[in-house]
């Protein structure tokens, strides 16, 4: 169904994360937009209080080393590892840390969406976030999580498409989530070595990481690579790894390995695997790391990385099955601007399609959550857990269990128990509020001419104050932006 | 519509029968089979699920990853029951089990994403049909409405289509009061889309009133879904989702461990539904198989033929179906994954046919339109 939409309303909640009580509504949406390239915050408080890469790294490596002394100990002494005391307790010990780092990343999260002043630009680190999607299944990942947003993601928003997939592909949360930072050329010094000593123990190519640059993050699917060229790549990028983790590490003589910090990115070239690579008929030579950047650079050049993005962009912003007018404007941008990501929103912000009234996307749980708090004026997370709270709505956050991110059309996300429940925690939030908003008035504030004569009467029947800031936060209008 | 109305209005009127089923009238013919679909989401390896043992190349290819014979139920021909399934091998050694060996959809490339989309919309190519096949099926259902659930929050690509289907997954979260969700209804009276969603929302909380299933572990999720299936009146298709088959690396506990869950799911099942497993059939399937060699780091990559497993008491099983295409290299597909030879669309069509009695054919074009001209599979149910 249709609902109408102003301008301001649009910019507030397509492109925005929702207005607050106290927003005014933007007199000129279009540059209320692009004036957020000016105060985005790419390390906000809530992020700035957070661990580094590093630091998680070490903790996390030190308490796997801890657990297995504790096991081998166990073992020696002939008792059972899995009843060892101390075993069981850095077990505990290492949950603990990983639940514990995984839920203050993703409340660091949400405090960034309640502060910031660019509402805009933190929409898009979650887009970009989505399309360069970790899953946390893989207790290495949910340690990483949100340093990768902070750390690969975040300071590239407003950059160039090419240096975010760089930064990508190298932070340890991609490495280790798709089995990069094991990957052994079968044919490099290391494989060699064990081949020799030990052949059933040989370590050989895993072409996960390749696979999903080129399907995921790049080009696309079917867009006319091979298994070969998957493959190859694959070759190429063996040697990327991660300090303190992994085959390759060590070495002997000319060949031994400095010790790189644990938990960042390490080139190895004990495990790369040596020669030139040819890569959708192209030739690449590079010796080393060089080799698998050169052809980055090229993948994210290509017309068909540009089709991909365009599609994806337009998809999120404009609607499920996003006009080809549109798409190919965003194509043309990105291409002649060399992948420039403010030139790529610009144009969005410029077409018209992006502003035609009528809701077109039903918004995300994480969506509908972040829009939600902000309606009800919360600017920080306080004592709420926010990573629970998201996973009962469907939508656990550094989670989609699969590389390919979140589905981005409404389909997946408008389902009888996801509305049940977002009614469920509607209430829940008005709950708290009591009677310290006035639905009626509110609803102006956050959908500027755009509430429906339905909703309005909805909430002017309302018996209480909760009653009817529940109903404001599950109105059609609301739920779809 | 009309009871559909009925009910809301009724429901508004903040009345104390808040959760009476709108289908209760019709209440189902005994005997009602029950056909559920589990989806491996990240291409399960089929060949250490129901390991080829026998065949001379299955060590070679797997080395160190092989199942071991000796710790693993021995099946027809050449084949082993990874030992992970015990309940599995029980259901198997009873006759209520059937695999099916080298098998596949359609597709033939190696991304998760387009496989699961050909899997689940019974197209020929990925992105051609919109619908869901699970959803078509519905719609060759008598009754053609209530008849299909999602076990979660939101509905599966292959429930997805123009048949009103349900979705249901316990919460941690409180329950709206009635007064509130009376006047969400109200209010979403004039939406088209969440009208539609709300309705099917409140019959189907209506039906889990009673169960006690409760959280999201594979043995709950089992119990949950034949809390539904059981109920005369309930849906008599279920969907349930399976994630985590991706074993690039570490296989032998990652698969393990997930062969437990669906294990457990499985018994739970079973054992909830009590006399209904008797007409119930179960078809576990993935979008693709995993390279018949081990990779260099302890696991297996996207490959394509897998194994696709049926259970259930109206199963005719105790079986392997397979036209064994051999692991030698000349014989894998594309010199690296095990060659289907056995198309899961006539297994699955096949199989729903017998399941509701309904004609083959129809069933065949219906959920696999753009399908080739394979014959649905015969005689894997009981009569």
């Amino acid at each position: 169904m249709s609902l109408t939409q102003s301008p301001a309303a649009i910019a507030l909640n397509r492109f925005g994360l929702g207005a607050r009580p106290d927003d005014k509504p933007p007199a000129d949406p279009k540059r209320w937009l692009t004036g957020q390239f000016d105060r985005y915050d790419v390390r906000p408080a809530a992020y700035a209080a957070l661990p580094d890469a590093g630091k998680a790294a070490q903790d996390y490596f030190q308490a796997l080393r801890q657990r297995l002394t504790a096991r081998k100990d166990a073992k020696a002494e002939g008792m059972d590892p899995k009843q060892d005391a101390e075993a069981k307790q850095a077990r505990q010990m290492i949950f603990l840390q990983t639940r514990d780092g995984y839920r203050a990343g993703v409340n660091a999260r949400m405090a960034a969406a309640l502060g910031t002043e660019a509402p805009f630009v933190e929409r898009l680190t979650h887009f970009w976030a989505n399309h360069f999607a970790i899953s946390t299944e893989k207790p290495q990942v949910a340690v990483f999580a949100a340093t990768y947003e902070a750390e690969a993601i975040r300071p590239h928003v407003l950059g160039k498409f090419e240096d975010m997939l760089v930064a990508v592909e190298r932070h340890p949360a991609m490495l280790f989530y798709l089995d990069q930072f094991r990957s052994v050329g079968p044919d490099s010094r290391a494989a060699q070595f064990v081949a020799q000593r030990r052949p059933d123990k040989t370590p050989g190519l895993n072409e996960n990481l390749a696979r999903e640059i080129m399907e995921l993050h790049t080009l696309g699917v079917r867009t006319g690579y091979s298994q070969a060229d998957v493959t190859e790549f694959a070759r190429a990028l063996t040697g990327w790894s991660v300090g303190g983790q992994g085959p390759g590490g060590g070495g002997r003589g000319r060949f031994a390995m400095q010790q790189a910090e644990p938990g960042q990115f390490q080139y190895r070239p004990n495990i790369h695997e040596p020669g030139a690579r040819t890569i959708i008929g192209k030739r690449y030579d590079q010796e080393g790391e060089d080799q698998a950047r050169a052809v980055l650079h090229d993948l994210a050049t290509a017309p068909a990385t540009a089709r991909h993005i365009s599609t994806k962009l337009a998809r999120h912003f404009v609607s499920d099955d996003p006009p080809k007018a549109l798409v190919d404007r965003l194509a043309a941008a990105f291409q002649s601007s060399g992948g420039d990501l403010p030139t790529l929103y610009r144009t969005l912000i410029d077409s018209p399609e992006a502003w035609a009234p009528g809701a077109g996307k039903f918004k995300t749980p994480w969506d509908w959550s972040v829009s939600a708090l902000r309606g009800l004026g919360r600017r920080d997370v306080g004592e709420m857990d926010i990573a629970p709270m998201v996973t009962q709505l469907g939508q656990p956050v550094w989670k989609p269990g699969s590389p390919a991110g979140y589905d981005d059309i409404a389909a997946s996300w408008a389902a009888p128990d996801a509305l049940m429940r977002r009614v469920e925690l509607a209430q829940r939030f008005a709950a708290n509020m009591g009677d310290r908003a006035d639905a009626r008035a509110l609803a102006g504030v956050l959908l500027p001419g755009s509430v429906s004569p339905a909703t309005t009467t909805a909430l002017a029947q309302a018996d209480n104050a909760p009653s009817a800031l529940a109903l404001l936060l599950v109105s059609p209008e609301f739920q779809r932006r | 519509m009309l009871p559909r109305r009925q009910f809301l209005q009724f429901a508004a009127a903040g009345a104390g029968a808040m959760w009476v089923h709108p289908q209760m009238a019709l209440a189902a013919v005994p005997g009602d089979r029950r056909f559920v679909f589990i989806i491996q989401r990240g291409a399960a390896d089929g060949l250490n699920i129901v390991a080829p043992v026998g065949d001379p190349d299955y060590v070679r290819l797997r080395g160190a990853l092989a199942i071991d014979p000796a710790t693993a139920m021995k099946l027809d021909g050449p084949f082993a029951l990874h030992p992970a399934l015990a309940e599995a091998g029980r259901m198997y050694a009873q006759g209520q089990a059937l695999f099916v060996h080298a098998t596949a959809s359609p597709y033939r490339d190696r991304s998760h994403f387009d496989g699961q989309n050909v899997l689940e919309t019974g197209g020929v190519t990925p992105y051609e049909v919109r619908d869901g096949w699970l959803n078509r099926l519905v719609s060759l259902m008598p009754r053609n409405r209530d008849e299909a659930i999602a076990l979660a929050p939101t509905v599966p690509p292959a429930l997805r289509g123009k048949a009103d289907v349900s979705s249901f997954a316990p919460t941690a979260l409180p329950q709206p009061s009635d007064e509130l969700m009376a006047r969400v209804g109200r209010m979403y009276q004039s939406d088209t889309q969440l009208d539609a969603l709300w309705n099917q929302a409140m019959a189907t909380r209506g039906m889990a009133a009673g169960s006690e299933a409760k959280g999201q572990n594979p043995a709950e999720l089992g119990k949950l879904a034949a809390s539904f299936l059981s109920k005369p009146d309930g849906p008599r298709i279920a969907m349930l989702e399976t994630g985590g088959w991706d074993t690039h690396t570490a296989q032998a506990f990652r698969l393990t461990a997930q062969l437990k869950a669906l294990d457990a799911t499985l018994a739970a099942l079973r054992d909830g539904l009590g006399p209904v497993w008797n007409q119930t059939v179960v078809v576990v399937a993935t979008e693709f198989g995993r390279t018949a060699a081990a990779n260099g780091t302890g696991g297996t990559d996207h490959g394509t033929g897998s194994a696709a497993m049926i259970f259930g008491g109206a199963v005719k099983g105790g079986r392997v179906i397979a036209d064994w295409p051999g692991l030698s290299q000349a014989n894998l597909y594309e010199a690296r994954d095990l060659k289907p030879t056995t198309s899961l669309d006539a297994v699955i069509a096949g199989l729903t046919a017998e399941t509701f009695a309904l004609d083959p054919a129809r069933v065949r074009t219906t959920l696999f339109p753009g399908a080739p001209a394979s014959r649905p599979l015969e005689g894997l149910i009981r009569a």
